[in-house]
């Protein structure tokens, strides 16, 4: 909400001296928070002074226009206290006038900057203005002519121009509706400024009683229009030119002047905070009625859309038909023109969730619509009208029709009760009872107390007043958040993080002391993603959860994947010059199972166990994912040496790096998965539970996600992994008698998956084999073709004895002999 | 005249002569000088202190003198051969030091070489920012809860007190999940969590809950439609708005640095009444406002969330007996905080994955 300041200080006395800024910071502090303070002319910069015109040349123009040269008098606002020469196309002037004048270096509204041109043969050095260049208004032609005595050449034009007048801005809340209104700003004025005093409601005036000679209304729907009440004008003017004060005070607020009709009923709205329709009444067919729409009705709205109606929307009709959506907007049949003179006058109540449902069902979103979706002061429908009458017939020309239609009672306001000393204790501070009285009475409440409790009937603007915590934020924002007490509530006796709090952190850490980077990525995916990964179309990462209104139709699903958003900010570094990045994101992926829908329960109870539980069963699976993708030099090329690019082996390592963290004993076996390599991707579990992938990226997904090939990812299920983290490491002990270490060389088929070796290895030794480590791969013409050599370095210790050359070579050959009945393994000689 | 000495071999005895003797010692002395190796000084060794040095064969002669004789050439050899080695140590030490000493200096490498060989690890700073809050409430002794991001409506909006046609769901421009008549959302609060936390335990509650959170703004430098978020609720007997105010207030101390606080402005949010909206304390110019001041631009202070008294509408839907029990509930932007703490200006770099930025944190901050 914008206004002006003066406006507001038409309805409220504040003491001299009070600046804007203590009426901004008062009205803050009580719930009209200030969001700026602007002059009327912000839009305006640079030189705007006051000019008298010295001599005007009228040069006719080969394009048949004429225009005029000349001199105008700036003082000495250019410097030089010469002569201003300035080009002009308008007429409605002559030289001795007062003017407008823009120098060069000045700037007016939508950014049009002014300097010294040539045109039509002269330097025209800035320019004359109109009200519209100015953007004080559309309905002037010409240029501005001043009063002889508005002031002196050379002079500021802004305060002659009133717009030096500064504009306050409110955010007002949906619960502080009335503070759409000056009548609802000047109240908090007056409430919270110190020292302010005399409000006068522009809502409070002697209206003509109601008869039923007016304009015919039925009101079809009494709840969803509960009063009606209507007026006419007859001989408007449709000409006449809207008041300066009006069109100054509309525009400061943000609207556009239109039309002397139209200003009138969008000032009484910003007056008093009840929208005003107004009806050409010469277009109105017989009586109006209020109904609900039939399903499918259609109505032009007064935008020119042609809307389908639900059967929930309220609309005005005569007997013509639709003409009006009710408190919403007009229909074009009966909009006021430029030939309107007779007015019909609606100033009417609807009920609120009616309004806040329609305008969203039709996507409307006016300054009436908004006033009539949070609450209007249902009680002031005919001072409204009146006003409007008022000033149609004072600056339209217009006169009053007999008659004053009114249609339904206001419905009454809700008494709350509540304890005494509920303020206190909700705020903390000490508010005594007759503090409470007193403050709601000021506010607007009739108040009756009833021993410890009390009764309060809210006033009528306050319709969001409805239950006793409303009355405690009335109470304690008039005595003052500011002056709450800061105190710690006492210290429960905390239980600390959760265990998987914990462990995702000691994950974070493990990868980031491992070389990774973490992200963050939004976690919207589209098909192209899913395609450019090859994942194919029976994979259960295609079922994705869709959005109904995602923001880009690129990405309109919830991703099942990290790794397109990995993939994409690792190419996105490489092309910024980052060529070896190693990028990690912990974030949870969205699995839709089920069709059931999330019921909307009740709100009066807790919903049963049973309703909770099938509203949680409703949601999508969402297990935390780690992924990791990497390319480039795992170990950087130096002095050191070349380095090392990174290889499917870094994927999974990182993945064992996060397992070892947790405690958890990952095996690995071949797989093929999209988008890893066919031949390079590495299937990790834990049990029989698979936690996810890991190896070299397939080259046709490097290559259409623009990663260098040999690039790698990862991608697991956090939620398994820490699921099987271990609680509890029992401590180990160690033997300290000396170790035995043997060496042995095993040729295999080069199938043989190496863990297989490893793992007949371990079988064969049995417990006394303390460790055993590949310690290189070997292919090549000594071994044969299809076969390699894996060479172990096995290490016996036992727990009671050193161990003899004897026991040690019958290990290491029981080992081996494991080794060749399960894999068919041959000791390379 | 006695036989024994009839065998007396005057040659071999001249060796052990006083004469000889210190020639051998002098000559030994001088070779070991003279070496300037230790590979030659082996070699004055093997020459002078060997088997076949002068002094070990007139060792050797010894026997041959007469009995009166020997133990004065015996000691006289001893003195000498103690002579040779003490010198031959004292020299060895000398030129051992001294390659040593030039083995080392062979050795010196430029120690201001590059030693990364693997480029930094890095955390995400919201990650970072979001456990060092999460680490200032449960040092007061709360919980951290959470919850998906996907979520169902009636927790998201009706159960805290945002009916089906309250106008502030329009404030809040809400993901909607396909088809809408399941009534799934993308949480636009972490306030989903607070509700699950009294649907699912008793009071006395004190929960913060961090995460992502989304709404339907289109990406710029200070719109995300994902972002982060922190709340904090709080459901015991007794508790008023002072503690919703000291606990800010204690956030806003640890967060920013001591002595910095907060201050309430009335505001309105469903799921608290009263509320207010919660301003900190610029910790630049702690409150003066200097024009100067880039962080609060001049405001002495900086809009940071919302708060309020957990609306009893909320409690009852909730399973918490509004009579007994009354809380508070806040929440911030994560994202804005880190914002402001750490002088960004627009938003995107925190999501756009560019190394660079992570790692300027790296892994505490
Ligand atoms: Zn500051």
């Amino acid at each position: 909400m914008k206004t002006s300041k003066s406006w507001i200080l038409d309805y409220v006395d504040v003491p001299e001296g009070t600046t804007t800024e203590d009426i901004t910071a008062a009205l803050t502090r009580t719930g009209l928070k200030l969001e700026a303070i602007e002059s009327a002319g912000a839009e305006i910069s640079g030189p705007l002074v006051v000019g008298r015109v010295l001599t005007m040349e009228p040069e006719p123009q080969k394009n048949g226009k004429t225009i005029n040269w000349c001199t105008v008098d700036v003082g000495d606002a250019n410097g030089s206290g010469d002569p201003q020469g300035i080009v002009c196309g308008a007429h409605n002037f002559a030289p001795g006038d007062l003017v407008v004048v823009v120098l060069p270096g000045g700037v007016l509204p939508g950014g049009f900057e002014i300097s010294a041109r040539k045109t039509y043969g002269h330097v025209s050095a800035g320019m004359i203005c109109s009200a519209r260049e100015l953007g004080l208004g559309e309905d002037h032609d010409g240029i501005i002519v001043l009063p002889q005595d508005a002031g002196e050449p050379g002079q500021d034009a802004r305060g002659v121009l009133g717009l030096d007048e500064e504009v306050i801005e409110l955010e007002v809340n949906p619960d502080r509706a009335y503070g759409l209104s000056l009548r609802g700003i000047a109240r908090d004025v007056a409430l919270s400024v110190s020292g302010a005093s005399n409000f006068r409601d522009p809502a409070l005036r002697e209206v003509p009683p109601a008869d039923d000679q007016g304009h015919p209304v039925v009101v079809d729907d009494p709840t969803g229009c509960p009063v009606f009440v209507a007026r006419t004008v007859s001989g408007f003017d449709p000409t006449a030119a809207t008041p300066d004060f009006i069109s100054a005070r509309l525009t400061a607020a943000g609207m556009r002047p239109i039309s002397l009709a139209v200003d009138v009923t969008n000032y009484v709205m910003l007056e008093t905070g009840r929208p005003i329709h107004g009806y050409d009444a010469d277009k109105v067919q017989g009586a109006l009625r209020v109904r609900r729409a039939r399903a499918g009705e259609r109505l032009t709205t007064l935008d020119g859309t042609d809307r389908e109606l639900s059967a929930e929307d309220l609309v005005v009709t005569d007997d013509s038909g639709l003409i009006g959506l009710g408190g919403v907007m007009g229909g074009e049949t009966t909009e006021m023109s430029a030939s309107t003179s007779r007015v019909l006058i609606e100033a009417a109540h609807w009920d609120a969730v009616s309004m806040f449902r329609t305008g969203k069902r039709h996507k409307i979103s006016s300054e009436a619509g908004k006033r009539n979706e949070r609450g209007v002061d249902p009680t002031i429908c005919e001072a409204a009208a009146d006003r409007v009458v008022e000033l149609l017939t004072t600056y339209g020309g217009a006169t009053a029709d007999p008659g004053h239609t009114v249609v339904g009672t206001p419905p009454p306001m809700a008494a709350v009760t509540m304890g005494l000393d509920r303020p206190a204790r909700v705020s903390g501070l000490p508010i005594d009872a007759d503090t409470v009285l007193a403050l709601l009475e000021a506010d607007g409440c009739v108040v009756a107390r009833e021993g410890d409790a009390l009764t309060a009937t809210p006033p009528p603007w306050r319709p969001d007043i409805t239950d006793p915590h409303d009355l405690v934020e009335e109470v304690v924002r008039l005595v003052g958040y500011d002056e709450i007490p800061s105190v710690l509530p006492p210290a429960p006796g905390g239980r600390g993080l959760t265990r998987v709090q914990a462990l995702r952190r000691r994950i974070g850490r493990t990868l980031a002391g491992a070389g990774w980077v973490e992200v963050v990525d939004f976690p919207f995916v589209g098909e192209r993603d899913l395609d450019v990964l090859g994942i194919p179309a029976a994979d259960p990462r295609r079922q994705v959860l869709r959005l109904s209104n995602p923001l880009s139709s690129q990405a309109p699903a919830m991703t099942t994947t990290l790794l397109p958003g990995l993939l994409r900010a690792a190419a996105r570094n490489v092309g910024l010059g980052t060529t070896s990045v190693a990028l990690f994101e912990a974030a949870p992926v969205v699995l839709p199972r089920g069709t059931e829908a999330a019921p909307i329960l009740p709100v009066d109870r807790r919903p049963t166990d049973a309703e909770f539980d099938a509203l949680l069963k409703a949601l999508p699976d969402q297990p935390l994912h780690l992924g990791l993708v990497a390319t480039g030099d795992a170990e950087l090329p130096g002095w050191w040496g070349t380095g090392r690019g990174v290889d499917w082996s870094d994927a999974v390592d990182a993945v064992r790096a996060v397992a070892d963290a947790l405690g958890v004993q990952l095996t690995v076996a071949a797989a093929a998965e999209a988008p890893w390599h066919p031949g390079r991707c590495a299937e990790l579990r834990v049990g029989e539970h698979l936690v996810g992938h890991a190896g070299e990226l397939h080259p046709k997904v490097c290559d259409a996600v623009d990663l260098p090939r040999r690039s790698i990812a990862a991608e697991v299920d956090l939620d398994v992994l820490i699921e099987a983290a271990v609680h509890l490491r029992p401590a180990p002990s160690f033997s300290d008698y000396p170790a035995a270490k043997e060496d042995v060389a095993l040729v295999v088929d080069e199938r043989t998956p190496a863990a297989a070796v490893e793992a007949a290895l371990r079988e064969g030794a049995g417990p006394l084999l303390e460790s055993v480590r590949l310690f290189d791969v070997y292919r090549g013409e000594q071994v044969g073709a299809g076969q390699v050599s894996l060479a172990f370095a096995l290490r016996f210790r036992a727990p009671d004895r050193t161990l003899t050359d004897e026991e040690t070579a019958g290990l290491r050959e029981a080992a081996v002999v494991a080794a060749t009945q399960r894999t068919g393994a041959t000791q390379r000689s | 005249m006695s036989g024994p000495n009839s065998s007396f071999d005057p040659v071999e005895v001249a060796a052990l002569s006083e004469e000889e003797v210190s020639r051998a010692v002098d000559a030994a002395t001088a070779a070991f000088a003279a070496a300037a190796t230790l590979e030659e000084l082996k070699q004055a060794r093997i020459d002078h202190a060997g088997d076949r040095s002068a002094l070990a064969l007139a060792n050797r002669e010894i026997g041959a003198l007469p009995p009166q004789a020997r133990k004065d050439a015996g000691q006289r050899v001893g003195r000498a051969r103690g002579q040779v080695n003490q010198a031959l140590a004292a020299r060895q030490e000398v030129l051992e030091a001294e390659h040593e000493e030039r083995m080392l200096a062979e050795e010196t490498v430029d120690v201001t070489l590059p030693t990364t060989r693997r480029p930094r690890g890095a955390r995400h700073p919201i990650t970072l920012q979001s456990e060092l809050i999460a680490d200032i409430f449960v040092a007061m002794g709360w919980e951290i809860a959470e919850g998906p991001v996907v979520e169902a409506e009636w927790l998201n909006f009706d159960a805290l007190n945002l009916g089906p046609d309250h106008p502030a769901r329009t404030m809040q421009d809400t993901f909607w999940t396909e088809p809408a008549d399941r009534h799934v959302v993308l949480r636009t609060q972490t306030s989903p969590v607070q509700a699950r936390t009294m649907l699912t335990r008793q009071p006395p509650i004190y929960v913060a809950c961090p995460g992502r959170v989304f709404r339907t703004d289109e990406y710029d430098a200070t719109h995300s439609p994902m972002f982060h978020q922190v709340e904090g609720l709080v459901v015991d007997e007794g508790i008023s708005m002072a503690h919703l105010k000291g606990s800010l207030d204690h956030l806003a101390a640890r967060l920013f640095g001591e002595g910095i606080d907060t201050r309430f402005r009335p505001s309105y949010f469903p799921f608290t009444e009263p509320s207010a909206e919660v301003d900190v304390r610029c910790f630049v110019c702690r409150g003066v406002g200097s024009d100067a001041c880039r962080t609060c631009r001049g405001e002495g202070w900086i809009e940071w969330g919302g708060c309020g008294v957990v609306n009893p509408r909320v409690l009852t839907a909730c399973g918490v007996d509004p009579e007994r029990y009354s809380g508070f509930a806040f929440g911030m932007g994560i994202d804005r905080s880190f914002m402001f703490r750490h002088g960004l200006e627009d938003l995107r770099p925190l999501f756009e994955g560019d190394v660079r930025f992570s790692a300027a944190f790296g892994t505490e901050i």
